[in-house]
Parts: C-alpha cells; structure tokens; sequence
C-alpha cells in the first residue's frame, strides 16, 4: 500500500514548492539555532536570505561524519536536549561516538517515514511484522518498532539474536514479514535446516532487509531459500535510522522519501552533482528534523539516482542499491575494490555464505598484499583437504578475474570474524599510507 | 559395515586441538582413533569416538564446523606383511584410499585400521570378498 499518497505520489513541481519551503524553513531554523552552522553558513556566504528555493541547495556547505565526531555531543544539535526524546548512539571506531537525538515530532517523522517503508514492502494494517534487527543504541529495531506502530500492525519484537526462538516465533505466530539484516536471514536458514524446518514453507513472505550491503545474489539466494519477496531499505542514524529509502514490489530501484529527506549525489572527485544515472556520493538534506537537522549530509553510500516515475505509481526519486562506500572502498595496486564485488563472487559460488572480511596489508617496499578471510560453513565443509584447497582456489581465481589483482584466500573458522550489532566488518586496512 | 567418522575444521592455531579434545572429554566422549591432515593455515581433525551423535552436536553447539564422513575400520593381522595382504587385495580391484589411519586400542590381537574410500560400497565388496574383518560401529563403542 502508498502510506502517504499525497507526498509518495506527488507531481513533481508540488514537490518542489514544498521542498522549496522547507529548505528555507530549515536553513533559517538552524542558522538561528545552531552556533556550528551559522558558522558554517556564514563563511559559505549562505545566509537565509539567499535561499530561495530548493535549487538554491548548492550553494549551502557540505556536512560530513567528521562534522559530526567534531561537535560531539550536542554541537550540531539546533533544540535544547530538554526538548530530545531519545537518544542513538552508534560507536565510533575512530574517535568519538556518532550521537543523533530525536524531538518528539522528530520520532513521529520516523514512524511515518518508516510506515511509508513497510506499506512500500507491501505490508497492510494489521499484518503482523518479526522485528529481528537489534532493539537498543542501534537504531534498526526501534524505527521498524515506530512505523509498524503507526501502521497498526502486530508486532513481535524480538529483537536480533536467539535463532532458534526466532524460527518458533514465526512458526507459532505466523507473521507475514520479517525485518532483519540479510546475513541474519541466511543465518536464520541454516539453524532452520538443523532444526528440521522446511524454509521453503516459512511464514515470512516479505523481507525487509538492510544495514549492511548486500547483493543481487544474495537477495536471490534469501528469495529462493526462503521463498519471500526480500526488499532493500536504506537508512542511516545520522538521519533518522532505517527509513530513508525502501524498494517496492517492483524491486527497481529504493524509492527515497524526497519530501523529508532531499537527496544529492555528487561526484567525490568534483564535488559536484553528479547527472542522472550517474554514480556518486548520496548526500541527504533533513527538510523537517529539529533535534539534529543535517544540511548535505555527505553518508559515503555510492549509489546512482533515476527520477521517472516507477511503476508503483510513486513519483519520489529512485536511489540504486549502495554501489560502495566512498570510505570503504579500498584502492590496492591502483585499483579500486569495493566490498560488494567479493561479496557477489562469494554469494556465487555454490554453498558459500558471505560471512567474510578484507585485510590489506603491505610489508615495507612491498606491494599491497590482499587476504580474503572466508567462514568456513557446515555445507561445504569436506574431511578431504583436496576438496577445500579446490573451493579456496575457486573463489580465490573468481575474485582475481573480477577485481583484477591476485588475493590470498584463506578459510576460516566461523564466528572468528568480527561483527557488531549484527554487521561484519568487512575490511581491514593494516597498511600504513 | 561402515562407521561414522567425524570431521572437524581446525585453523591453525596454538590450543585448537586442545579446545576439542577438551569439550570432549568433559562430556565424557572418548576418542577411539585421531588423525590430523593439515595445511599451512587450516587442518582437519578425524576421529572416531564411542559417542558420535552425541559428539558432533556438542561440536556444533560449540561452534565448530563438524560432519560426519563414512570410513571403514578393517582388522589387520599385527604381522610383517599384515596391512600388505589387504593393500594388495584393494590395488587389484582399483579401489582408491582417500588415507587412512590406525586405532589407539585393539580388540584382538590383530591392528585396527580406519579406511576412506572414493567408493565406500565398492570397496566394502571387494573386503568382504576377501573376508577381511570389518569393524561394526557398535564394536568400536564397546571397546
């Protein structure tokens, strides 16, 4: 269902008016707000004044993750935190915590923009929804929590975690969809095989699945195993959690709520908007937030971004499925890898599951050296040594042939690769450059 | 009759060994015959035990990767030329060993042997034919 016809289905040049006026409502509202950016705004020479329609978004400054660890706590905060609801912290791996506070109008907009998610999936009113992402800091199960509220669905909130609890839940209460990061769902179907459930017959019928990159593979592995329709959502704490972008039906592209979160993609290397179709960095406007309102978020997600109307009938903007990360894309040998190319690889060669991490390492005067570190699964385990040297050869030969470079692939035993909150580290970057 | 060999996967690191052997034996599961082959940076561990059913559940709740693999344990006379006669009986048949190892304990006075074959059937036909000893499952719980 359209949760919000009137703004998913707008024509695009009564989205521009209300672009336009938020815009101007938002820049004056921090300028007056935050001492951080009028600061910023001042030395841009983008003062209220000049902003007189959405097309005026360029001339304000970019804001990026570093911005954010900059001021933390409350320097990019434009309300007192008497008037913040919640809190979300996500850690930092350098530096401080990323720190994002939500008004009580704020946490409405996250369950709207999240009702517009699970309506965009093709949940109903009173639907029942597994909400598997973790409840917590992380902002994955309390979004999902907040919209399925505003839709009036039932909700099971179990939270990530307890595999086999998961998979009687579904099978007691029957709900129609399951929210969850992707890797948990094929997770999920493993314990199912040992439990002696036929996942083929599970109760979930639609997936929403994000929080980390995942693939078109992978979506058709968890479409198969699971027999569900297995969408993609995009969010990001630094803008409200998951409910930014979500795929419909159609599976043709996540479809960003434009009228609250006004999208960008800009060419990392010009700093410039990139054309339509074209990939570059997705930057996001918060037209309406009050706690933390971000002007051009910089989120380092590389996606390309098509605006005709999509079957479905909605007209807001399409954004790809993440293409990359700006910061996680690593260049070895002068080429550039990113994550999701070995992802694919791994996803492909039969009975591989992609839990897997990257280590970059180079010895003095030496070339960069890459080691692919694989979990070794129960169904492709063999007690002969041949067979795992041929399977170690074979993803070590597909990834050379797609990336270019020769890498080390060394198998490993599962659960040794880090994760947090759900998310494998995908790379580690040991060189000193 | 075949026997259930289980197959764990090792990463070549200091105490893996121990941390199975271990598990095991605090769950009272007793190892009757072990071999290891390995590479650079992983092995893998065969074994027989007297509790397979149960081993390779413990193995997996503790989030090792484990399977079961089906070998044959055959009976070899503890002489010279004892491991020769039956070697020579496979040979010519063209039954493959994948490897093979030997039991910690006996329960005759002859050696006990696990065997992997390509062709698990095939092979047992032929030692059958010779009338070579094969171990049943329960004999190996029993010893």
């Amino acid at each position: 269902m359209i949760w919000k016809q009137d703004v998913e289905c707008a024509s695009p040049a009564d989205l521009k008016v209300l672009q336009s006026e938020r815009l101007k409502n938002l820049v004056a509202y921090v300028y007056g707000n935050c001492p951080v950016y009028k600061r910023k705004l001042d030395a841009a020479g983008a003062t209220p004044d000049k902003i007189k329609s959405i097309d005026d978004i360029v001339r304000l400054p970019i804001t990026t993750k570093e911005d954010m660890r900059d001021n933390y706590p409350y320097g990019l905060f434009s309300c007192p935190q008497n008037r913040i609801n919640e809190i979300h912290i996500s850690s930092g791996t350098t530096g401080n915590p990323t720190l994002v506070g939500y008004t009580r109008d704020d946490l409405r907009l996250w369950g709207d923009v999240m009702a517009r998610v699970l309506g965009c999936a093709g949940a109903e009113p009173g639907d029942t929804i597994q909400i598997a992402y973790g409840y917590g800091l992380f902002t994955g199960g309390l979004g999902f929590h907040y919209g399925a509220l505003e839709m009036g669905l039932r909700i099971i909130p179990t939270s990530s975690g307890q595999t086999s609890r998961q998979l009687k839940l579904m099978q007691d209460f029957k709900p129609r969809i399951i929210a969850c990061t992707p890797s948990y769902v094929l997770y999920m179907a493993e314990e199912a095989k040992e439990l002696g459930i036929d996942t083929r017959k599970g109760n979930w019928k639609i997936g929403i699945f994000g929080a980390e990159p995942w693939s078109e593979s992978m979506r058709q592995e968890i479409e198969s195993i699971w027999n569900m329709l297995a969408t993609d959502v995009y969010g990001l704490s630094e803008i409200i959690g998951p409910g930014v972008a979500q795929e419909c039906t159609y599976k043709d592209g996540l479809h960003i709520f434009s009228d609250v979160f006004y999208p960008e993609i800009i060419n990392p290397k010009t700093g410039r908007p990139a054309a339509e179709g074209e990939d570059g960095e997705l930057t996001i406007t918060t037209l309406t937030k009050q706690g933390i309102p971000l002007i051009r978020y910089g989120t380092r997600d590389v996606v390309s971004m098509r605006t005709d109307t999509c079957r479905c009938g909605r007209t807001s903007p399409r954004i790809s499925k993440i293409k990359g990360r700006t910061d996680d894309m690593i260049v070895v040998r002068g080429i550039n890898v990113f994550p999701s190319q070995i992802e694919h690889v791994l996803v492909g060669i039969e009975g591989t599951q992609p839990y897997y991490q990257i280590v970059v390492d180079r010895q003095a005067h030496q070339l960069d050296e890459v080691e692919v570190l694989v979990e070794v699964e129960q169904r492709f385990f063999s007690d002969e040594i041949k067979h795992l040297n041929e399977l170690r050869d074979k993803i070590r030969k597909e990834i050379a042939d797609v990336l270019s470079i020769g890498v080390k692939v060394t198998l490993v035993e599962p659960k040794t690769i880090k994760r947090s909150e759900g998310k494998a580290q995908r790379i580690v970057d040991k060189r000193k450059l | 009759m075949r026997i259930k060999q289980i197959s764990v996967f090792l990463e070549n690191r200091q105490g893996r060994l121990y941390d199975v052997c271990s598990l095991l034996g605090s769950n009272d599961i007793n190892i009757r015959a072990l071999t290891i082959a390995e590479t650079e940076s992983f092995g893998v561990l065969r074994i027989v035990v007297d509790k397979s059913d149960a081993a390779i559940q413990l193995l997996r709740d503790n989030q090792f990767v484990a399977n079961f693999t089906d070998v044959i344990a055959i009976e070899v006379p503890d002489q010279p030329g004892g491991l020769a006669s039956i070697l020579k009986v496979l040979a010519e048949n063209d039954v493959n060993i994948e490897y093979m190892y030997g039991f910690v304990e006996k329960f005759s006075d002859k050696a006990l042997l696990v065997m992997r074959f390509e062709d698990t059937d095939f092979a047992q036909q032929m030692l059958a034919k010779q009338n070579v000893h094969v171990v049943a499952e329960k004999d190996i719980q029993g010893l």
